[in-house]
């Protein structure tokens, strides 16, 4: 799979697993794809609780500038981090919300939405802690960026053994509800991620 | 020899480079760090405190840089390999100790994760600015080797690189970090231990009659001996004479200090590190180090874009300053360009080693971010119009 | 006994000093000799392995003693010979390190490393040579320097409170207090012996006069007349307080052992706690030895 090079932001609040999303994303293209990923997050008081905010660059060449400059795809998962990032987001970019926690007003940019109620469906695995996994899985489905096994590997192996099987079915849950929520929205076959201006 | 197999966290990451650098320095065969927490270079402790009970050694939290930066240098006379790590305000606290580590001649690693300054400066956010002090920050003349990498691969690579050069040539090695590298994670390849190369502490051989802790072979550096073999020599700070005894004349001096300085002067050739690409033909060379060549690199792909001759020059080791390259290269080339994350530094050394034969641009940057490429492009663009010199 | 040898064989100190940097730099009438020759007299009393044995100083006229014995000895930078000697312990648990030093240098600018060295239990012998004042430097006030002395810092008399070292450590967690004069060579050679005996941070003070700078500038006499002062005013109280023992310029001078109790040294807690935490995947520190192939 060709990975021209992509931004990525994904932000949230601490505990939302938004940093483990990054490295997950990250490892799948680099470890798992043969291609390139470099993560850096935001440090320092802004880091500490409140805010929390990874950006994710991946290519098939060696990433030379480690931070975004525009983001392609923002994964927002919380109001807070939706206000501060979303005019940011490139035009014709993706913007992935965590629908639950973030309620989308009107944008200046020609953008794609697509919402996952993440939260809901990892409390009703079980563990609330797993949404991340199922950002990613969602993310991996709705973005047709990076081989879905390829993310499944690199679930597998980011969290604790212990909540390995439940990481990989929040994943597959994410997967699924990206399918739907893909065919249910026009215009998602351009991979160059182009897509014309649509709003939910 | 090769790399004890315990240290080494053999297989394919995703890591940061603060990280990297204490899984280098594991497997450097580093069972011994002392450490004071300080941004943005903490979690090379953090993960050394973690991992070390495990494979056999000690980390020891000190009360201050000041202990931290001379507790390494007792334990590498016990026969450790040790090293410490820090940020801009705890290597300004250190800098006593590299003198000590240079003239008593113990090998040692201090990592300095580079932050924005001066005083407390940018606690989270990036700078070169401490390549000078890396340099000449003790007071008196000595010298020691310094290392930059530009990738979390390069921070373990070169982790081990530092311990072995520290080995060598018995001289502290400064391993010169800066926040977005130590903070950045990607792909890291830890191989296998029987393929890493560890270079052994020079200890001597010789019979406790017949050992002169600072009498020096060809290589003008001397063997060494660990406390508690019965060798019952001494060690002091204070100009010393070849049995290590305190000698304080202009000539023990001048002899002394000029082996300390010629050890590594003589075989700089040897240490020099550096990657370069298409220098042939190039009318201005971009001479950079740390984050900022990988920034520099897409000016210059921007600037070949547009036709421009443009060649890389990137120093890894940046003392002892490769000044014969860069003065070879100045008798071919239009100019250099120095982007550097500081307000000209390194840019000094490659205006000195030009020695007016090219222009020397800089691209100066007060920290707290990476250049703009563009910023670098627009200054390549400017120097390959210059008229040669 | 330390007279028969001398009989026997002359100086009985010779063996553990390099006597090819004789003569050394001291004054005469300075006290640092006096307590170098207790202190080899302690090696010989309580028969130590000297090959294990390490010697650690910082910086001044104490802090030349490592250039003196014939031990692997570091003469290390100003107030760091506590946390050198800390990293010396830690690579080599077989070491036995002592820290010589005096109290500017351990008190003054290693005074934190002092406290902490302390509290952590680290397994050192400090022997703090005190003589009131900076001596090397010309006689400036120390930490230590007695209320209303005269030095060339405080001309017109020291009005800083200084420390009562024993106190200080005390507080700080040593497992062994004591303090001596260099009138007390007997008590003194029987405290070193005894802290060799001890596993955790042994601080001994030595109070010792420093006639070229202390004593002429405040009309204190010679190193004789110190002497007298020491055998006059000294007053044995093994156990005192040590919140009790604070010195002044020619007042009592309290000494003894007031400290001996048993913690556990840094190196066992840290053991203890690994084992604990890490069961099975706690691997023990192997030796340090040098491969040198």
């Amino acid at each position: 799979m060709r990975l021209q090079l992509t931004e990525i932001r994904i932000a949230g609040f601490g505990g939302q697993g938004v940093i483990l999303s990054a490295i997950v994303l990250g490892k799948a293209a680099s470890i798992y794809q043969g291609a390139f990923a470099t993560m850096t997050q935001n440090f320092g008081p802004e880091a500490r609780g409140g805010a929390c905010s990874a950006q994710l660059v991946l290519s098939d060449s060696p990433v030379l500038y480690p931070y975004i400059t525009q983001p392609d795809i923002l994964v927002v998962m919380s109001q807070e981090a939706y206000a501060r990032f979303g005019p940011e987001l490139k035009d014709g970019g993706i913007m992935i919300v965590e629908q639950d926690l973030v309620r989308v007003s009107d944008h200046k940019q020609e953008i794609q939405v697509y919402s996952v109620p993440a939260t809901r469906i990892a409390e009703e695995l079980g563990k609330r802690m797993v949404l991340n996994s199922v950002m990613v899985g969602f993310f991996t489905a709705v973005t047709l960026l990076l081989d879905a096994d390829a993310v499944r590997k690199a679930v597998a192996d980011s969290v604790p053994p212990s909540f390995r099987e439940l990481n990989l079915k929040a994943f597959e849950k994410g997967l699924e509800y990206g399918a739907t929520a893909l065919t249910a929205t026009p215009n998602t076959a351009d991979p160059d991620l182009h897509v014309e201006y649509s709003r939910e | 020899m090769k790399a004890d197999p315990r240290g080494v966290l053999t297989g394919t990451h995703f890591m940061d480079g603060d990280h990297a650098c204490c899984e280098g320095a594991l497997a450097a065969g580093s069972r011994f760090a002392a450490g004071y927490p300080i941004t943005p270079s903490t979690e090379i402790v953090e993960r050394f405190a973690s991992r070390v009970p495990t494979v056999g050694g000690t980390f020891i939290q000190m009360e201050d840089e000041l202990a931290a930066s001379i507790t390494l240098q007792g334990a590498v006379w016990g026969g450790a390999k040790a090293f410490t790590v820090t940020s801009g305000p705890g290597f300004s606290l250190m800098m006593e100790h590299i003198g000590y580590a240079a003239m008593t001649e113990t090998p040692c690693v201090f990592v300095d994760v580079q932050r924005g300054g001066p005083s407390t400066g940018l606690p989270t956010l990036p700078a070169q600015a401490d390549m000078m002090q890396a340099r000449w920050g003790s007071h008196g003349d000595y010298e020691i080797i310094a290392l930059c990498p530009n990738s979390p691969q390069e921070c373990f690579d070169l982790t081990i690189k530092a311990f072995n050069l520290a080995e060598e040539f018995r001289v502290p090695v400064m391993f010169m970090m800066d926040e977005v590298v130590g903070h950045m994670t990607e792909k890291v390849v830890i191989p296998a231990a029987d393929q890493i190369e560890v270079v052994p502490r020079r200890h001597t051989r010789k019979p406790v009659d017949e050992y002169l802790p600072y009498a020096t072979n060809g290589d003008l550096v001397p063997e060494m001996a660990h406390a508690g073999e019965g060798y019952n020599f001494h060690v002091t700070g204070l100009t010393h004479d070849e049995h290590g005894y305190p000698n304080m004349t202009p000539q023990i001096q001048d002899k002394l200090v000029r082996r300390l300085q010629n050890k590594i002067r003589d075989a700089a050739d040897r240490i020099a590190l550096f990657e370069e690409e298409q220098l042939e033909g190039a009318d201005v060379v971009v001479v950079s180090y740390g984050i900022t060549s990988r920034v520099a690199q897409r000016a210059i792909e921007a600037a070949r874009e547009r036709g421009l001759r443009v060649g890389k020059l990137r120093l890894i080791t940046a003392w002892p300053f490769p000044e014969k390259k860069i003065r070879e290269l100045a008798a071919n080339v239009k100019a250099f360009v120095v982007p550097e994350l500081n307000l000209g530094q390194m840019v000094r050394e490659v205006e000195r080693a030009a020695a007016g034969q090219a222009k020397t641009f800089a691209v100066s940057h007060a920290g707290g971010g990476v250049h703009n490429p563009e910023d670098i492009l627009k200054v390549i663009v400017e120097a390959s119009r210059c008229q040669a010199a | 006994m330390p007279g028969s040898l001398i009989n026997d064989l002359g100086n009985p100190v010779e063996p553990f000093l390099r006597s090819d940097r004789m003569p050394h730099i001291w004054c005469p009438g300075c006290g640092i000799g006096t307590t170098v020759n207790s202190f080899a007299r302690a090696l010989i009393e309580s028969k130590i392995d000297l090959q294990s044995l390490a010697l650690v100083s910082g910086i001044g006229c104490t802090g030349r003693v490592a250039g003196y014995v014939k031990l692997d000895s570091f003469h290390t930078t100003h107030g760091r010979a506590i946390p050198f000697a800390t990293g010396l312990k830690l690579a080599n648990p077989k070491l036995n390190v002592v820290v010589y030093s005096g109290d500017g240098d351990l008190s003054a600018i290693g005074g934190n490393h002092l406290i902490h060295a302390a509290r952590r239990n680290i397994d050192l012998k400090v022997i703090c040579v005190n003589n009131l004042i900076y001596a090397m430097t010309g006689g400036q006030t120390a930490p230590t320097t007695p209320d209303h002395s005269i030095t060339s810092t405080n001309p017109y008399g020291v009005f800083e409170p200084s420390f009562n070292l024993p106190h200080l450590v005390e507080a700080a967690g040593a497992v062994y207090v004591a303090r001596w004069t260099t009138f007390h060579v007997r008590q003194l050679s029987r405290s070193i012996s005894e802290a060799f005996q001890k596993k955790g941070f042994s601080f001994i003070e030595v109070i010792s006069p420093c006639p070229t700078l202390y004593q002429r500038r405040n009309k204190l006499g010679d190193g004789l007349d110190a002497m007298k002062y020491y055998k006059e005013k000294s007053k044995v109280r093994h156990g005192a307080p040590t919140n009790e023992v604070g010195l002044t310029m020619t007042g009592e001078i309290v000494v003894g052992k007031f400290v001996d109790r048993d913690r556990p040294d840094y190196q066992t807690m840290m053991r203890t706690q690994y084992t604990e935490s890490l069961g099975e995947r706690f691997v023990e520190q192997p030796e340090m030895v040098c491969d040198c192939s």
